[in-house]
């Protein structure tokens, strides 16, 4: 029961998605489709099919009403059909979302996981040892978690690429040396490239979690379940893992589900810092040269990717947290 | 953005919530002010005046910030204390306008995020039934679509850009955590018996809401309004990096903007791209001090007194 209403509710949350999509064009002032007809001449002629086609995607079409280009909205998003790129003309969009997927999900999917638990382990051992020298370093953590992702970004390219030319500028990979594929010198070459970028988050996603973790910590040691335990005896590695960490942790794990937007948020200027050839260059690329194709897909794919997120940890919150799960 | 900084420490708050509502000694609002007076509270007050007065007070002082010029890129002389940009600018008077609009960008926007938060999270909650139900819904939904893609999205329908059209779209995605976490305050405040007391003589709902309960909601919505303010300028900052933000307009992200565009970089020209970074991590630093100072006041758990544990465990019994 409890599953299919956090179920029900992911879904809500995917349609809501959906509407803001068809919706934003259609309540704003402009008319995409003249902005979109205009780079298209630019490219080649375009067949009165076209002009249709996009009125169709974005609500100028006025003949027909518009519950009824809502349904069409929702069926060619089921049918996987998202129309073609205009900044990749003729590729279709789907196509330059599989092929940018894989850099985002690999880059930001594992070093915010790693950001994670590395930050919430400091943090364990920060609040644990409250009152002492280490209550010093929660200042530099705030700092951290005030930079702007991509002004750090733009710092380490200054000293670490620029000034001390040990890491690329740009990019994803080597174009000379490499070509994607499950190859050595290409996997070697992605590693190399992906330093910088994986920096960026970790450095400024950090703090967030230390100082989070530590002042729950801190509340979390002053319980009477925490004094018994440490009456009874018990190794204090295993009060501060078992008794303190395990509660304490549980506002950092949904702090960890909403943050996923701010990272994938955070991720999209980064990765424009980096000319990354993920997910965030390409919507922002979309999002400059008027492809409102490309853009729509790509937010619903974001948007998708959060929520899918979300949901498994929402789903993880209970098996850690046996007090959620106790409804019947 | 806005939202998803506020949540590490919401997430405390909500924890918190229990001695909120059950102070353990008799506290008077004096009180209260003593210990928010820390050393923490005055450097973080302090770095936020200074950025604040140098934002009001710098660009009567400084000179056209807008200047083009035929010294592109000069570093820091005695004429431009901080140099200029490709085009000539001087970057201190650039500086000072920019503060002066990231400023007005962050609390504006905090402020409607206040509003909105507030709207959504206490009356809902004191309303109860199937207002709360839908209103957490759609907070609940707003706080997991993500939200600087959302105002990109937003943005890029629009070709030209107001720092108000900015403000708004900042506000509108981001006022749900906080929302949430005041939700959760009024569900516990609204069933205390001098509020119960005052509904059933008879009071108006805006009177109770007003009078009863918002006095006690005010730590939590000062150290959210505090973190949405650094997040908006952070948000800002993001928007007009990648080129998107409002046209025209002098903020701390337009200056990165620009010398990322104007390949600062390359040339070396640290003095462009440092200044408008620091300054937004130093204020982040203040007000992050600010907000830890609100959070002991909130939270006594979190003040860590330094005397052995079984004392501390007597006096707190």
């Amino acid at each position: 029961m409890a599953l299919l209403r956090k179920l029900g509710f992911y879904l809500v949350a995917l349609f809501a998605a959906v509407t803001f999509n068809f919706a934003i064009p259609r309540l704003l002032p402009g008319n995409p489709v003249d902005i979109l007809l205009g780079k298209l001449t630019v490219a080649g002629p375009v067949s009165p099919g076209t002009r249709q086609a996009l009125e169709v995607l974005f609500g100028s079409d006025t003949s027909t009403p518009i519950w009824q280009q809502y349904i069409e909205y929702l069926k060619s998003i089921a049918t996987g059909d998202f129309g073609v790129s205009v900044t990749y003309f003729p590729t279709p969009v789907v196509d330059v979302i599989t092929s940018a997927l894989p850099w985002t999900l690999v880059l930001v999917g594992l070093t915010s996981l790693i950001t994670f638990i590395v930050g919430v382990s400091l943090g364990t051992v920060a609040g644990w040892k409250r009152g002492t020298w280490v209550d010093s370093i929660i200042p530099a953590t705030t700092i951290l978690h005030a930079l702007p992702y991509f002004w750090f970004a733009l710092v380490l390219v200054y000293f670490l690429s620029i000034q001390l030319g040990w890491f690329p500028l740009s990019g994803g990979y080597n174009v000379r040396t490499s070509s994607p594929g499950f190859n050595g010198p290409f996997i070697l070459s992605a590693l190399y490239h992906a330093v910088l970028p994986a920096l960026t988050i970790v450095v400024s996603s950090i703090g967030g979690w230390i100082l989070g973790m530590r002042n729950m910590m801190v509340s979390t040691l002053s319980e009477d379940y925490v004094v018994t335990a440490e009456a009874k005896g018990l190794s204090p590695r295993r009060v501060m893992v078992m008794y303190a960490a395990r509660n304490a942790s549980l506002p950092s794990f949904t702090g960890f589900a909403i943050s996923l937007g701010f990272i994938v948020g955070g991720s999209v200027v980064m990765e424009q810092v980096f000319s990354y050839p993920g997910i965030g260059n390409a919507f922002l690329l979309s999002v400059q040269n008027n492809d409102y194709a490309l853009m729509q897909a790509l937010f619903l794919i974001i948007t998708i990717a959060v929520l899918f997120t979300n949901l498994i940890v929402d789903l993880f919150y209970s098996v850690l947290d046996p007090r959620t799960r106790a409804h019947r | 953005m806005t939202s998803e900084i506020i949540n590490d420490s919401s997430a405390i708050r909500e924890e918190g919530v229990d001695d909120l509502i059950r102070p353990r000694e008799p506290t008077s609002s004096d009180g209260r002010l003593k210990r928010l007076l820390t050393k923490k509270f005055i450097i973080g007050a302090v770095v936020v005046l200074a950025i604040v007065l140098f934002g009001v007070v710098g660009p009567f002082f400084s000179q056209d910030p807008r200047a083009i010029n035929n010294i592109g890129l000069t570093p820091p002389s005695s004429q431009h204390l901080l140099g200029t940009t490709q085009i000539g600018a001087d970057i201190l008077a650039q500086l000072a306008y920019s503060t002066r609009g990231s400023l007005i960008v962050g609390v504006s926007v905090a402020a409607l995020t206040l509003f909105l938060s507030a709207f959504f999270g206490i009356l809902g909650a004191y309303i109860g039934g199937v207002v709360d139900d839908a209103f957490s819904l759609f907070t609940n939904v707003m706080l997991v679509i993500p939200g600087l893609p959302l105002v990109i999205v937003i943005a890029s329908y629009i070709q030209n850009k107001s720092v108000f059209l900015v403000i708004i779209v900042l506000a509108l995605t981001g006022w749900a955590a906080g929302a949430r976490v005041l939700r959760s305050q009024t569900l516990s405040v609204r069933n205390r018996d001098y509020v119960l007391a005052s509904r059933v003589s008879g009071e108006k709902t805006w009177r109770v809401i007003a009078v009863e309960i918002l006095p006690n909601l005010l730590p939590v919505m000062s150290s959210g309004f505090v973190f949405s303010t650094l997040g908006a300028i952070l948000a800002e900052a993001g928007l007009s990096f990648v080129g998107i933000g409002a046209t025209g307009a002098l903020t701390w992200g337009t200056m990165l903007s620009d010398a990322s565009n104007g390949q600062a970089l390359l040339f070396g020209a640290w003095w462009w791209f440092a200044p408008p970074g620091i300054l937004i991590a130093i204020l982040g630093a203040g007000l992050s001090l600010i907000n830890f100072s609100l959070d002991e006041v909130i939270n006594p758990r979190l003040r860590v007194h330094k005397m052995p544990k079984t004392e501390k465990k007597v006096t707190a019994s």
